[in-house]
This record gives structure tokens, sequence and C-alpha cells, in this order.
């Protein structure tokens, strides 16, 4: 039955809780994690979903989990934040079946708003975390979470970082497990967490702490490493690879299970070298325990605690430990080069109603998806940006607060009209419809702009509330955005076409200057996802053309400028016509 | 951290890297995956370090492989790549920090076009090629999508480079052949084959 092959850490997970008779996984899409439920979903017999956010994924798995099933929630980091109230009362209520909860971190923000690092939410949680180092420990370490998760009667954290997530290297399996469904039994007095309830379960957790101290101290992959010389190097994650190539033959302490800390372990084997040295990614987590044992680790003060690690930043932090083995010698990187920054697709349905809320000077409330692009110049259509879901409501603040300011500030114009919100249709699903009722009820007068392309483009096309079909493509109810927006009390919903521009702008405009909340959907499917929207590519006619540069403004990648020239790429071109409407000589045409 | 294994090297293989760059769309991941099939037939430990996310989004797209007897880092670092691969001249020319002194350059004369240069805003380094050229000499650079063409696919033109690539990594040419079978899609199968001897036979001309 072993398999032994390259694969990613994600798909890693998935295989180890297949493996560990794990069956009920959900989760919501988010970079680096979304392929842990892509592939736990291909295992047939299981069930896996794309829940509409992760709060609502981590307490279906809790369910899961109490139903008598061995569960998987998956998340990226910032998933966390939104699933962060079941997270902390979950532990106290423990498992039937095991749970494991991913937060797959994302060192250097590759695809991120922000880098926190997610070690602490174990530690506060009092739950214990397993920080794999590759495919192979993303394998394994995921199989002992479900044993630890039983054994202790807690979630465990599997925490995943992008380079781990999405490298691939050599995995070994194992025999499967197929540990039978624990039988439900009524226990509220361990699963309702009234106030009396609850405290007596902290103790409990406090007591269990100390227990999973002890195993954590014998945990058979915590590593030690003896070394020659006078240096220990501890680490957990991918660190450890950068550790191992920077610094050979220096003594290393590899912790798999970094909360709670194994204190012994580390006094024990640290004791033995004169220097400590703690390598890791982000926050000095394991530094400020291995300081608390009075020992005094060299770490951060040397080691970047922004952005991922890697062989060269490693060998830097502590070139004595390097010695006799110095960087390679390479060429200067290339100064000067133009960047290469991500774009709106060409034939995106989001460019048309980005750029008619920039001519409309909108004061743009943004959220998370591929929208977000349309922040770089030239389009420069978003003010504000923080997380999923979080247009609607700034928008709300915002709009408040320029009423409340109207008449102090200098600024003509400052008008609360201009206040607009976007979001895209999973997003929206996410954690927008809690804003639209803030709108309602609050008597929030802006408008709320849905970008609905009928999708999830940003993490690759998953299915969401609004698509009609599941992940497993099988139909189901379809949520009505018109109809939830008018039953919230919004009497202005509007849908457009984001292709007419003209049809943009007059509803825009009419709703922006409406003294009422409205909403406006912009409708359209993601290019990417509906090849059959693709239309003949236009061409510019050089005669009607005098070089303006309007056309460049909306930033597609199929028109390019070559000296003075405008042309359109035929190959890239989708026909969607949004830069012939925005050409006032006609020089755009249908070919 | 596993030793090599089944028909593969005996002796210990330090590790090796190649680096695979290019623009989101251009298959630069796939030619990554199937780099590391072949070296995983061979016997080899492989890892390999991609970028996903925002990079869909047509931004610049780097694939690291690594292979040896025990690979421990999936990043390569700054002068580890003994080959650059790469798809697109602009992208050459940013990772050539990445190349090993005495390390190779294998690229497509393509050029993709980024939005400031789109725009107009900044100009793309017309003499690319010839920069390429003087910081390193023996830079094989091909139509890579022309010659792809010619075999019949022009998507096919990773392939073209792989095979270019192929001599300088110790994998025979069966074994490169049995990993095109494996990962690509039986109607491209053909072109990509073609693609890949195409790219072995500029190697042979190559001095």
């Amino acid at each position: 039955m072993s398999v032994r092959r390259l694969m990613t850490g994600n798909e890693a997970v998935a295989l180890g809780a297949w493996h560990s008779g794990a069956v009920f996984a959900s989760a919501y899409p988010g970079t680096p994690s979304t392929e842990i439920l892509e592939f736990f979903s291909e295992f047939e017999g299981g069930y896996a979903e794309w829940a509409p956010n992760e709060k609502v994924a981590l307490e279906a798995a809790i369910g899961a989990c109490i139903g008598g099933v061995r569960a998987l929630a998956a998340m990226k980091h910032v998933g966390l934040n939104v699933a962060a109230d079941p997270w902390f009362t979950a532990p106290y209520i423990g498992v039937s079946g095991g749970l494991v909860v991913v937060s797959a971190d994302d060192p250097e923000m590759h695809s991120s708003q922000n880098e926190q690092d997610n070690r602490y939410y174990a530690k506060a949680a009092k739950v214990p975390m397993l920080e794999p180092a590759d495919s192979q420990e993303a394998y394994d370490l995921t199989r002992e979470a479900y044993l630890m998760s039983e054994r202790f009667d807690t979630p465990v954290l599997l925490r995943m970082t992008t380079r781990v997530c999405h490298s691939r290297s050599m995995v070994e399996t194992r025999e499967p497990e197929k540990p039978p469904a624990v039988p439900y039994v009524k226990d509220e007095k361990k699963r309702v967490m009234i106030p009396g309830h609850a405290r007596l379960r902290h103790p409990v957790m406090v007591d269990r702490l100390a227990e999973m101290e002890e195993f954590a101290d014998r945990f058979p992959y915590q590593r030690t490493e003896p070394g020659a010389g006078d240096s220990v190097v501890v680490t957990a994650g991918v660190a450890y690879q950068y550790v191992k190539e920077a610094f050979p033959g220096v003594a290393i302490l590899k912790l798999a299970m970094t909360n709670p800390l194994p204190r012994t372990l580390i006094r024990e084997f640290c004791e033995q070298y004169r220097d400590i040295y703690v390598v890791e990614e982000l926050e000095p987590f394991l530094e400020e325990g291995v300081a608390a044992l009075g020992l005094c680790p060299r770490g951060k003060e040397s080691v970047p605690r922004v952005g991922e690690l890697n062989v060269d930043n490693v060998r830097a932090a502590f070139p004595d430990l390097a010695r006799g083995t110095p960087a390679p010698e390479h060429l200067p990187a290339v100064e000067g080069l133009p960047a290469r920054p991500p774009i709106l697709c060409a034939g995106c349905p989001h460019r048309g109603i980005m750029y008619t809320l920039a001519r409309l000077k909108a004061i743009i409330a943004g959220d998370i998806g591929c929208y977000t692009l349309s922040v770089l110049p030239p389009l420069s259509a978003h003010d504000c940006q923080v997380c999923m879901g979080a247009s609607i409501t700034m928008g709300h603040g915002l709009e408040k607060a320029l009423e409340l300011a109207a008449g102090e500030t200098e600024e003509e114009g400052l008008s609360s009209h201009r206040v607009v919100s976007v979001l895209g249709d999973s997003t929206f699903f996410h954690s927008g419809v809690t804003g639209l009722m803030e709108m309602a009820y609050n008597l929030g007068r802006f408008t709320v702009v849905i970008l609905d392309n009928r999708t999830t483009a940003m993490t690759g096309f998953q299915h969401h509330p609004g698509t009609g079909s599941t992940l497993q493509r099988d139909p189901t109810t379809t949520v009505d955005i018109e109809l939830l927006a008018r039953s919230l009390g919004i009497e202005n919903v509007r849908v457009v076409d984001p292709y007419d521009l003209e049809e943009c702008r007059t509803v825009l405009s009419e709703e922006m200057n409406r003294d009422a909340p409205s909403v406006v959907i912009s409708r359209r499917a993601c290019i990417l996802l509906d090849r059959k929207a693709r239309r003949e590519p236009y061409v510019v006619l050089h005669e009607a053309c005098n070089d303006c540069g309007l056309c460049m403004r909306i930033a597609c990648p199929a028109l390019v400028k070559r000296g003075d020239e405008v042309m359109i790429l035929t190959d890239s071109c989708t026909g969607c016509g949004v830069c012939a409407q925005v050409c006032k000589r006609e020089a755009i045409q249908e070919r | 951290m596993t030793a090599a294994r089944g028909g593969g090297p005996e002796e210990y293989v330090p590790t090796r890297s190649v680096v695979l760059a290019g623009v989101g769309g251009q298959g630069t991941i796939t030619a990554a995956n199937l780099l590391a099939s072949a070296l995983v037939a061979h016997g080899y430990d492989v890892k390999t370090s991609e970028v996903h996310g925002m990079a869909q989004r047509g931004g610049s797209v780097i694939s690291m492989v690594r292979y040896g007897s025990d690979v421990a880092s999936p990043l390569v670092g700054s002068g580890q790549a003994d080959a650059l691969v790469s798809t697109e001249l602009l992208e050459t020319l940013r990772n050539l920090e990445f190349l090993a002194p005495g390390g190779k350059v294998i690229g497509s004369r393509t050029r993709v076009d980024p939005l400031p240069v789109l725009q107009g805003a900044v100009a793309y380094p017309e003499d690319a090629e010839e920069r390429l050229l003087e910081l390193v000499p023996d830079s094989i650079i091909v139509d890579a999508a022309g010659i792809a063409a010619e075999a019949g696919d022009a998507r096919a033109a990773n392939t073209v480079l792989l095979g270019i690539l192929s001599p300088l990594l110790p994998v025979g040419s069966d074994e490169w052949l049995d990993a095109i079978e494996r990962l690509v899609p039986e109607k491209a199968l053909e072109a990509n084959r073609n693609a890949f001897l195409a790219g072995v036979e500029i190697a042979g001309r190559k001095p």
C-alpha cells in the first residue's frame, strides 16, 4: 500500500489526513492552503466542502468531530483570524474524533495582506502545535496530529508555511488507518460552554498542558543532531533546511512540536554547548521560549524578522557558523529592469467597473480579490483595504465620518456620496453579508458594488454559495444576491454589465447620488472561466487614432504602446470592447 | 532527508540546482515538474519550489528544482544554480543572480512586455540579449516558441529548452521521454517529444 513519490506539502497533508481516517474536511480557499482541500476532495468515500468562510469551516469540523469522525479544517493564516472565535473555545470542548486545524502562514506575503505568525495562536489557545519542515513531515505530522488530538482531547494546530505548502519533496506513505467512528454520547457539561461548564474545563486545559509538554520532550519527531564545535542551533519548520545547508556540521535541535515547548529537551541538549542560536521565520517565538529558560540565545538580533528565510540570509545572519562554507560567488542583480507586477487579465470584467468608479471620483473601500490589483496605476482605483469583507463596513464608517466632518473640511466636494464599497461575490458570501446588514440597519446611504464574476477567481475558481454548484459540482441552491439585499431592506438594487461602460456610468452615478443605501451588482463571469465569452479581437484604426493615450488608462495587457503607436495584441484580446468605449475618436473597432 | 534509492547513483551526489523562470501562463511550473519527474526516476532525492498566487495574473514566475543524494533547502540560493532555464528574456536577466560560477543559461528569445512597458512608462531593454551574452557569454538563446511550433505546438517551448538542458544532466534521453509520457496529456505528447528532441539536437550543435 505504501507509495513513494514527489508531492507538495499540501498534498501530503491531505493524504496524511486521509490515511489517518479523517473523512470530513471543510475549508475556505486561500493561498497557500487552497490545494489541501482540493486534494482531499479527490479521495473517494470522504466528504469535502468549501465553506463560505473559515469560521464556518472550523465550526463544521468541530461538529463533525463531536459526531465521532476525524475532521480537518484548512485555512490560510488570516483565515484563522476569522475562525478565532471557535478556535479559542474548541479546546475547552475537546474532541471525539480527532480534529486537526491547518494554518498556512505566508512569510514574504507572496499572496497575503500581512505576515502574521500564527504560532502564537497555538500558545494563546493552549493547543498543541506541529511544524513540518518538508512534505514527508507534512504527511507524518498530520498523522501524528490526529493521534495527539485524541490522546489529549484537543484540536491540534498544524502550522504550515508557503514554502512547505508549495514545495515538492519525496514522501513515503504508511499503512492507512481506518478508526471506527466514536459513538455519539450526550455530554453537555463538556460541550455546552456556559460559564459554569467552561470554568470546569479551563483547569483541565491547564493540567493537560503539563502532560503535553512531557509528551513533547519525548516526541520522536523532535530531532537532535549533535555536532562538533561549541554551537547549537534551535530551529523548526523549513528554517531547518536552510540551517542544515548554511551551517553544515553544526549541532541542531530541530523541533517538530513547538507548543507546548519541550523545555527539558531544549535545556538538556543546549546545555552541552556554549553558544545557542535560534533560527526561525517571522517572530522570535522559539527564541522567547529558549530565553525564558534562562539560556541566552542569539536570534532575531541577526535573523530577519520580516520575509522568508533562505540559505543566503541565514548564512549572513551568523557568518561565524558558516566558516568553511562561504557564500557562493554570483553575478550582481541586473539593475533597472522593468518590474512585472500582476495585472487584471485582458477581458477581466473588473476592469470596466473599476475604471468607471475611478472616473466618477469614488472613494473606494476595497476588499480581497483580483480586483484589488486595480489599486495599481494607471487605474489607481482603491482608497483602502484591510481584510476579507471589510469593504462594506469600512465604507460605512467612512461615510459616517465624512458626514460628521462635513463643513469642517476645506476640500470641495468631499461628499459622503463618493463612498463606494467594492467586493467580489465570494468575498461577499465570506463576510460581506453582515456588512450589508450594518449598512441597511444603521442607515448607511452609500453604494455597495458586488463584482459577481461567478467564482472565487484569485485562488483558482472554487465554487461558492452563489455558483449553484458544490465542490463536487453537484447542483445546489444559489444565493440570489438581489433578493438577499432586498430582504435586508435595501430598495435600490441594480445589475449592470461591466462590459457596458455607459450603463455602468449611468447606474453608478445615479446610485452614488441617491440619499439611500444601494447595491449595484456588476455581473459577468471571469474571462478565464468562461471561454465562450471570448469574441473577435478589436483593432486600432491608425488613421483615426491621434495617440491621446486615453485607452491606455484601462491597463489592459492586450493594449500596447510601441513607440508612439497604440496597437492591440490579437492573441491576448478577448473582444470585451471596453477600450473601444473609452476611445473618443472611434479609433478602436471590431475586426 | 531521504537518501537516493532505486536504480540511482550509488556514490554521494552533492546538491545541484536548476532555476526555471518565466511569466505566468508560460508553463514554467509544468516544465519544472517534468524535470523533477525525470530526476526522481533516475533515483535522486529531489525538491522543487515555486510561488503560486498573484503570479497567475501575468507576474514573474520562478520554479526551482534541486537534486542530489540529500537535498536540504527547497530554495536555490544566489550563485547556486547550475542552469538557468528561462522562457522570457527579461526574466532571464532578472534571475542571473542565481547562476553559479560556470553555470549555464538556456533561454528563449521570447519577449513578454510587462505592464509598465505596455503602458509606455518604461522601455523594454531592447539590448536584453546582448547584455545577457556580455554577462554570460556561453548562454544559449533560441527562438523556443518557433522551434516548438515546428515540432507541432508553440506551447511546448519549455520542452525545447529542457531538451537543450538535458545533456548537462545525468539523465538519459529515454528517462526524459518517459517523464514526458508520464506528465504530458495525450494530445500534446507527440509535439512535446519532437520539441524535446529538437532541443537535444540544438545542444549537440553548440560548442
